[in-house]
C-alpha cells in the first residue's frame, strides 16, 4: 500500500463517515456506524496496524492523521449520539399522556374517632397552659358524684342531674350512680394531690375529661351518654378575672382570635360565684343566626370552686381558692363542623367517622 | 316562672326597653327564655336575646271603645249589632259574643261597656282557628249586614286562650284611647336555677331587677290585715317542727265566691292559671306575688268536722297505710315521710302540696279559713315525686320558703279576699312559729373580694350592692357585716357564707364589670400523665396501620355481648353491673368486653364497606370486690378486621380477604412501635376464636392479649351480609397490662456505615416445626453479625416430599467496623446450616 494512500483513505473516511452520520437516526444505526467507521477492520484500525512498515518519516504523520481521524468520528458520534437521545426522549414524552382526571388509587388510612380528636385539641391547649390530664372512673358514688360536691341529699339542685343508679343492694344515701358530670374528679384530684403535703397541698392546674351519663331519652341534641372536659386551678390567690381570663383565652385558640366571650350568673352547687360561659357565634359573627338564635353560644359553666368543695378536697377555703369549669367536646364539635345530630358519635357509622 | 310585665311594674319602676331589661335578667342568673308580646311594640328582630312571641298593637286601628247599645241582627239570633263609638265616630259593630247577649235588645244601656275594638285593617288573631293565626280585618257581608271592624276577645288579642266572650275595660277608661296603652304588657318567662327559689314570684323578680337597675323596690304594705286583736277561732299544733318551722290561719267572714275582678283573672290568665274564684284567685295570686302557697279551707266545714269543740289545726306525720283524696277527685295512698294538715277529726290536706277535697272551698263557702305554712322543702320534694303531684305549691315548697313569708303572704291574702270576695277579716293571726329562721350574718371583707374576683370594690360599695338586695349592712373598716334578709334561704354562715355574699356582689356589679387577668401564680408542679400518653401512642400506631377507632356506648346485654363466644365453649359467667334505673334493656349493663362493642361497630358497617378494620380502646365494669362497692373498671383494647386487603379501584389491587396474617401484621407493627421485646405468639384457644387460627399474645411471661380468626359460629351469631363471606379476624388486649409494659425508653442503633452482604437460605423442614422455633435458632446463631433474617417463600411439594416445608430466608450479615470478609460470612453460614441439621434435622435446599 502506498503511503500517501494510506493517508488518502484516512481522509476519506472521514469525510464518508461524518457523510454518512448525518443520515444515522436511531441508537441501531449509530451502532451500524460505529462499528462501519471505528470498529475492528476500518481505515483507522489499518492505518495503526500499518505505522510498523511505514519509514522513519511518513510514520507520524499517518499516526497523527489516524488519531486525528479517531477522534473526529468519536466527537462526531458523541454529538449525534446525543441528539438522537434528546430526539427519542422528546418523542417518548410526546407520546405518553395520562388523563390526570382519572381517580388515585384508593388508600386506606386509619383514623382517630372525631371526640378523640376534639380531646387531644383541648389537652393541647390546656397543656400549653399548664392543665394536666387527670382521669377517673366512670362509675361513682353519690358521694363523690353529689354529696361532696355540695349537692346534699334531697337537694334540689339534683333535679338538674338526672341520674343512672346501679343496682348494689341497699346503701342508704351513698347509692352507686353512673358519673352526671366529670366533677367527681375534682375531689378525687384534691385528695390525691392533698395527700402529698397536708400542711401545705400543692397548687393544681388540671383538666378532667370523661364520659358521663344522664337519665335523659336521646334526639338529636341529647345523649344519655357525653363527654365533658372539666378543668380545674386550685392555688392561693386564684380568681373569677383569671377564670375569665383562662377561658376567654381558651375559646380565641378554639373559635378564632376576634371572637368575644360573655360570663352570665348561673347556679352549680359546686361553684360560686358561678356563671355560664357564651362564645360570640363564629358562624355568624354574633349577628344571630338559626344555630345560636341571638348571637351567642353556650359553651359550658364555670364559676370558683365552692368553698366546701374545696375543704371536701384537703384545701382550706381560707387560704386556697380556684376556678373549675366545664365543657362538652361534642358539642363543639358538632358547632364546628355542624353537625346535626348527636347521635352520630356512638353510632360508629363508617360514613360519619369518615369525614374526620 | 311567667312574670307579666305590669305586674313587676307595681314593685319597681322600669324604663329601660324590653330587650335591655331581658338582656340584663339573663346575665344576673335568670335566663330569659322567651318574651310575649301582648300589645306592645315588637323588639327589633336580633335585639332580644330569647324567643320573642305575641301580637304588636297598632295604635290607631286597636283602641278602646264604648258601646252604647246591644241590638239584634235582623237575620240571626245568635248575632248581635254594638252601638259603638270608637272616639271619633260611631260604628255598628255586628259580634257573636255571648257575653252581650243579656244587654240584646234593652235599648240603651244605663251605663256604657268599654270594649277593646279592631278597626278595619288591624292585624289581630282568628279567634275562630286552632292555635294562634293572624288576621288582618277586611270588609264582608256578614248575614246581609256589612262588617269590617270588631270587638276583641282576649284571645284575638293574644291575651290569653279566653275566646268564650268579649274582654271589657275598666269604667273609666276613656273611648279612643290605644288599647296598648290601657292593656299593653309583655310576658316574660325566665328559668329560675335552684339557688334562685326566691324569684319564683313576682315580688322576687322586681327585686332582682330593681337590684340590678339601681332602682328603689316599692314594698307592698304587710300590715293591712288582719286587724288586730287576738286569734279565737281556731288553735294549731305543730306536731314535727322541722317538717313545718311555721303555721300561721287567718279567717275571713261572709265572703261572697263569685268570679274576680276582669284585671285579676287576666293577669293569673298571663302567668298561666286559670282563674276559678275570687277566694281561689286570691291565693294564687297572692303565691305568685310573693312566692308563698297558701291554702283556703271553708271553715263552716271546720267548724262542723269539729262537733262542738273549737277548731284546731294540728300538722303531723302521716301514718303508715293513711289514705286522703285529694280536691283533684284521687285517693292517694301516703309514705309516714308525708307531712299533713289535719284537725281532730283527721286529715285535711296534703302539706305545702295539694288541699283535700272534703274541706275545699265551693260557691256555698262564706267563711274561709286561710292557711299559710312553711314546710321542710326535702320531705315536700319527696312526697311530691312519690305522688306525681307538681303543682304551683310543691314546685315552691320543695325549692324552699322562707317563714317569714308565711305571715306575709297570709296578711297580702286575706287582704286580697276581703277586696274581691268581700266580707270581714276577723282580727288576729293563728300563729305557730316553733323553729324561727336564723337569718345568717355574715361578714365579707374587701380582701375576700379581691381574693374571689381579683378586684377592688370599696367597702362602701360592697355594702351598697348588698342593700340592694334587701341585707341588712354595717360597715366597719373594709368588712361588712350583713344580715340576710328574711325572704331567702340560699345563704350559709361561715366562709360559704362569704363566697355566697362575694357571688351576690358579684352578679349586682356585673360579671362584665370584672376584667380579665390571666392567672399570675406560679405554674403548679407539672406531673404528667404516662398512662394517657402511652394509650394515645397505641392510637397512633393503630390508625397508621389503617384501622379507624370507635367509641361505642359503654352498656349492653348479656344477650348481646354472648353473641362473641362460640355457643360451645364456656360462657361468660361474670356477674354484670346492673344499672337500676335504665331508658330500656338494652341499655340496662355495663359492658365486659370491647370486642363485643367492636364486632357490632363491623357488622353495622358490613352493609356499607368491603373493608372493615376497627378498634376501641375503652373500660369494661366488672363487679369487684372493693369495699367501696366500686366496680371495677378495666381497659381493653379490641380490634377488628374483614374484607378486602386493600381498596378496589380501576387499577388492578391485592382485593383479597385479610387473614389471620394481615391481624397478625398489625399487632406486630404495634407491638413494635410500643418497643416491647420478647412478644411472642403462642397456639392457643379462645371462646371467640377458630381453634386452628388464635394466638395467645404473651410478652415475657405475661399474656397480654388473645387474637385469631373468629370461630365460624361466632361470625355466625352477627348479621355479616350473606356476601361477605371471608372471615372476620378480631383480637383484645388488657391494655392496662400493655401500658405496664410499654418501656418509657429505648435504645437506637447506628446506621451501618461498611456495605452489608445478603444470602438467601431455604431449609426443608418437618411441617410441624413452628416457623418461630427455625427463626430463632437461625437469629441465635448468626449473633450480632447476622443483623436480619426474613422469611421470603414458604414452599410445599411431592419433591419435598409429604408432611415438610420449605422455609426460605432472606439474610442479611452486617459489621459495624469493617467489611465482612467473605470467608466470614461462609463460616457463619456453614454454622448455621449446621446448628438447623442438628437441631431440626433439617435439609439444606439447594
Ligand atoms: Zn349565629
Amino acid at each position: 500500500m502506498a503511503e500517501e494512500n494510506v493517508l488518502q483513505e484516512l481522509e476519506d473516511a472521514l469525510a464518508k463517515g461524518l457523510e454518512d452520520l448525518k443520515s444515522v437516526a436511531s441508537e441501531e444505526a449509530l451502532l451500524a456506524w460505529r462499528n462501519q467507521y471505528l470498529g475492528k477492520n476500518t481505515a483507522i484500525t489499518q492505518a495503526f496496524q500499518s505505522l510498523g512498515k511505514l519509514s522513519a518519516e511518513m510514520r507520524p504523520q499517518v499516526g497523527q492523521a489516524a488519531n486525528r481521524v479517531k477522534v473526529a468520528l468519536e466527537a462526531a458520534l458523541a454529538e449525534r449520539s446525543e441528539s438522537i437521545k434528546e430526539s427519542a426522549l422528546a418523542a417518548s414524552i410526546a407520546s405518553e399522556k395520562l388523563d390526570v382526571t382519572l381517580p388515585g388509587r384508593p388508600m386506606t388510612p386509619g383514623r382517630l374517632h372525631p371526640d378523640t380528636q376534639m380531646l387531644r385539641e383541648l389537652y393541647r391547649v390546656f397543656g400549653e397552659m399548664g392543665f394536666q390530664v387527670y382521669r377517673s372512673r366512670e362509675v361513682e358514688t353519690d358521694e363523690y358524684n353529689f354529696q361532696l360536691l355540695n349537692f346534699p341529699v334531697g337537694h334540689p339542685a339534683r333535679d338538674m342531674q338526672d341520674t343512672y343508679f346501679v343496682e348494689a343492694g341497699e346503701r342508704g344515701d351513698n347509692p352507686i350512680v353512673m358519673r352526671t358530670h366529670t366533677s367527681p374528679g375534682q375531689v378525687r384530684s384534691m385528695r390525691e394531690y392533698a395527700a402529698t403535703n397536708p400542711e401545705n397541698p400543692p397548687a393544681i392546674r388540671l383538666v378532667l375529661p370523661g364520659m358521663c351519663y344522664r337519665y335523659e331519652q336521646t334526639d338529636a341534641r341529647h345523649e344519655t351518654q357525653f363527654d365533658q372536659i372539666e378543668g380545674i386551678a386550685v392555688g392561693e390567690g386564684i380568681t373569677f378575672s383569671n377564670l375569665k381570663a383562662t377561658l376567654s383565652d381558651l375559646a380565641r385558640r378554639l373559635f378564632g382570635q376576634n371572637v368575644r366571650t360573655r360570663f352570665r350568673a348561673s347556679y352549680f352547687p359546686f361553684t360560686e360565684p358561678s356563671a355560664e360561659f357564651d362564645v360570640e357565634c363564629f358562624l355568624c359573627g354574633g349577628k344571630g343566626c338559626a344555630v345560636c338564635g341571638g348571637g351567642w353560644l353556650e359553651i359550658g359553666g364555670c364559676g370558683m370552686v365552692n368553698p366546701n368543695v374545696l375543704r371536701n378536697g384537703g384545701y382550706d377555703p381560707e387560704r386556697y381558692s380556684g376556678f373549675a369549669f366545664g365543657l362538652g367536646p361534642q358539642r363543639i364539635a358538632m358547632l364546628r363542623y355542624g353537625i346535626n345530630d348527636i347521635r352520630y358519635f356512638w353510632e360508629n357509622d363508617l360514613r360519619f367517622l369518615e369525614q374526620f | 316562672m311567667k312574670a307579666p310585665l305590669s305586674w313587676i311594674k307595681e314593685f319597681v319602676d322600669i324604663d329601660l326597653p324590653l330587650a335591655e331589661l331581658a338582656h340584663l335578667i339573663t346575665m344576673a342568673g335568670m335566663e330569659v327564655e322567651e318574651v310575649k308580646i301582648i300589645g306592645l311594640p315588637m323588639p327589633a328582630p336580633g335585639t332580644l336575646d330569647a324567643k320573642v312571641t305575641g301580637l304588636e298593637w297598632d295604635r290607631e286601628k286597636i283602641v278602646a271603645a264604648s258601646i252604647s247599645e246591644v241590638l239584634p241582627h235582623p237575620n240571626a239570633d245568635r248575632l248581635t249589632l254594638c252601638k259603638l263609638f270608637d272616639g271619633e265616630r260611631e260604628h255598628l259593630v255586628l259580634t257573636g259574643a255571648p257575653n252581650l247577649f243579656e244587654y240584646k235588645g234593652i235599648g240603651p244601656l244605663p251605663k256604657p261597656l268599654i270594649v277593646a275594638y279592631a278597626k278595619e285593617g288591624a292585624q289581630i288573631y282568628d279567634g275562630h282557628a286552632e292555635g294562634l293565626v293572624l288576621t288582618t280585618l277586611k270588609p264582608a257581608k256578614i248575614r246581609g249586614v256589612d262588617s269590617y271592624s270588631m270587638v276583641c276577645s282576649e284571645k284575638e288579642l293574644g291575651i290569653s286562650e279566653e275566646h268564650e266572650g268579649i274582654m271589657f275595660l275598666a269604667d273609666d277608661v276613656k273611648a279612643g284611647t290605644p288599647l296598648v296603652d290601657v292593656l299593653g304588657d309583655a310576658v316574660i318567662e325566665v328559668n329560675l336555677l335552684p339557688s334562685f327559689a326566691r324569684c319564683a314570684s313576682i315580688l322576687g323578680l322586681a327585686r332582682e331587677i330593681a337590684a340590678i337597675t339601681g332602682k328603689p323596690l316599692k314594698l307592698p304594705k304587710w300590715d293591712v290585715q288582719p286587724p288586730a286583736g287576738k286569734a279565737d277561732f281556731c288553735t294549731l299544733e305543730i306536731t314535727e317542727p322541722k317538717n313545718n318551722p311555721r303555721f300561721t290561719a287567718g279567717l275571713v267572714h261572709n265572703v261572697k265566691v263569685g268570679p274576680s275582678p276582669e284585671w285579676v283573672q287576666r293577669r293569673l290568665k298571663m302567668y298561666g292559671m286559670r282563674s276559678i274564684n275570687n277566694i281561689v284567685d286570691a291565693t294564687n295570686y297572692a303565691m305568685i306575688e310573693l312566692g308563698e302557697p297558701l291554702h283556703a279551707f271553708d271553715y263552716d266545714k271546720l267548724v262542723k268536722r269539729a262537733a262542738g269543740k273549737p277548731v284546731k289545726i294540728i300538722t303531723r306525720a302521716a301514718k303508715a297505710g293513711e289514705k286522703i283524696t285529694t280536691l283533684d277527685g284521687i285517693e292517694r295512698k301516703l309514705d309516714t315521710f308525708t307531712t299533713l294538715v289535719c284537725d281532730e277529726a283527721g286529715s285535711l290536706s296534703i302539706a305545702g302540696i295539694m288541699g283535700g277535697e272534703e274541706t275545699e272551698v265551693s260557691d256555698e263557702t262564706t267563711n274561709v279559713l286561710l292557711e299559710g305554712a312553711v314546710w321542710n322543702m326535702i320531705n315536700i320534694r319527696k312526697t311530691a315525686r312519690a305522688h306525681n303531684l307538681n303543682s304551683e305549691a310543691s314546685y315552691r315548697m320543695s325549692r324552699g320558703v322562707h317563714p317569714a313569708m308565711a305571715e306575709r303572704g297570709q296578711r297580702r291574702c286575706l287582704e286580697f279576699m276581703r277586696a274581691w270576695a268581700g266580707g270581714e277579716v276577723a282580727p288576729g293571726l293563728a300563729d305557730a312559729y316553733p323553729l324561727p329562721a336564723n337569718d345568717p350574718v355574715v361578714e365579707v371583707t374587701e380582701q375576700d373580694v379581691k381574693r374571689w374576683l381579683g378586684i377592688d370594690i370599696p367597702v362602701l360599695q360592697m355594702a351598697e350592692l348588698l342593700a340592694r338586695l334587701e341585707f341588712k349592712v354595717v360597715v366597719s373598716g373594709t368588712s361588712v357585716k350583713a344580715t340576710c334578709p328574711d325572704h331567702r334561704l340560699d345563704i350559709n354562715e361561715g366562709v360559704v357564707g362569704k363566697a355566697d355574699l362575694v357571688e351576690e356582689i358579684a352578679r349586682v356589679y356585673g360579671y362584665d364589670n370584672i376584667p380579665e387577668m390571666r392567672m399570675a401564680d406560679n405554674l403548679p408542679p407539672q406531673i404528667g400523665n404516662p398512662v394517657l400518653v402511652k394509650e394515645e401512642r397505641v392510637r397512633d400506631l393503630l390508625v397508621a396501620l389503617g384501622l379507624q377507632e370507635a367509641i361505642s356506648y359503654r352498656w349492653s346485654t348479656p344477650e348481646r355481648e354472648a353473641k362473641r363466644l362460640s355457643p360451645d365453649a364456656e360462657q361468660d359467667n361474670k356477674p354484670y353491673v346492673k344499672i337500676a334505673n335504665p331508658l330500656a334493656y338494652e341499655k340496662g349493663f355495663l359492658r365486659h368486653s370491647v370486642l363485643a362493642s367492636v364486632l357490632d361497630v363491623a357488622e353495622r358497617n358490613s352493609r356499607i364497606r368491603e373493608r372493615l378494620a376497627f378498634f376501641e380502646i375503652g373500660p369494661i365494669f366488672l363487679a369487684g370486690e372493693d369495699p367501696s362497692g366500686l366496680p371495677d373498671e378495666l381497659k381493653r383494647l379490641a380490634m377488628v378486621l374483614g374484607g378486602a386487603r386493600s381498596a378496589s379501584g380501576w387499577q388492578p389491587a391485592d382485593t383479597g380477604a385479610m387473614d389471620f396474617y394481615d391481624l397478625k401484621g398489625v399487632v406486630h407493627g404495634l407491638l413494635q412501635g410500643l418497643r416491647l421485646n420478647d412478644v411472642k405468639y403462642e397456639a392457643g384457644e379462645h371462646p371467640s376464636y377458630h381453634p386452628g387460627k388464635c394466638a395467645r399474645v404473651m410478652v415475657g411471661d405475661k399474656q397480654i392479649g388473645v387474637m385469631g380468626e373468629l370461630h365460624p359460629k361466632v361470625k355466625g351469631n352477627y348479621d355479616f351480609p350473606a356476601t361477605f363471606k371471608v372471615p372476620v379476624l378480631a383480637a383484645e388486649f388488657d391494655l392496662d397490662l400493655l401500658i405496664e409494659l410499654v418501656p418509657p425508653l429505648y435504645q437506637t442503633v447506628d446506621v451501618p456505615v461498611f456495605p452489608p452482604v445478603i444470602e438467601d437460605l431455604a431449609f426443608i423442614l418437618d411441617e410441624e416445626l413452628a416457623a418461630e422455633k427455625a427463626e430463632a435458632l437461625i437469629r441465635q446463631t448468626g449473633g450480632k453479625l447476622l443483623a436480619d433474617v426474613k422469611l421470603f417463600d414458604i414452599f410445599r411439594s411431592e419433591q419435598i416430599g409429604a408432611g415438610k416445608k420449605s422455609l426460605a430466608y432472606k439474610l442479611t450479615y452486617i459489621a459495624p467496623d469493617r467489611t465482612l470478609e467473605a470467608a466470614e460470612v461462609a463460616a457463619l453460614r456453614n454454622k448455621i446450616i449446621k446448628r438447623m441439621e442438628y437441631e431440626f434435622k433439617a435439609k439444606l435446599r439447594g
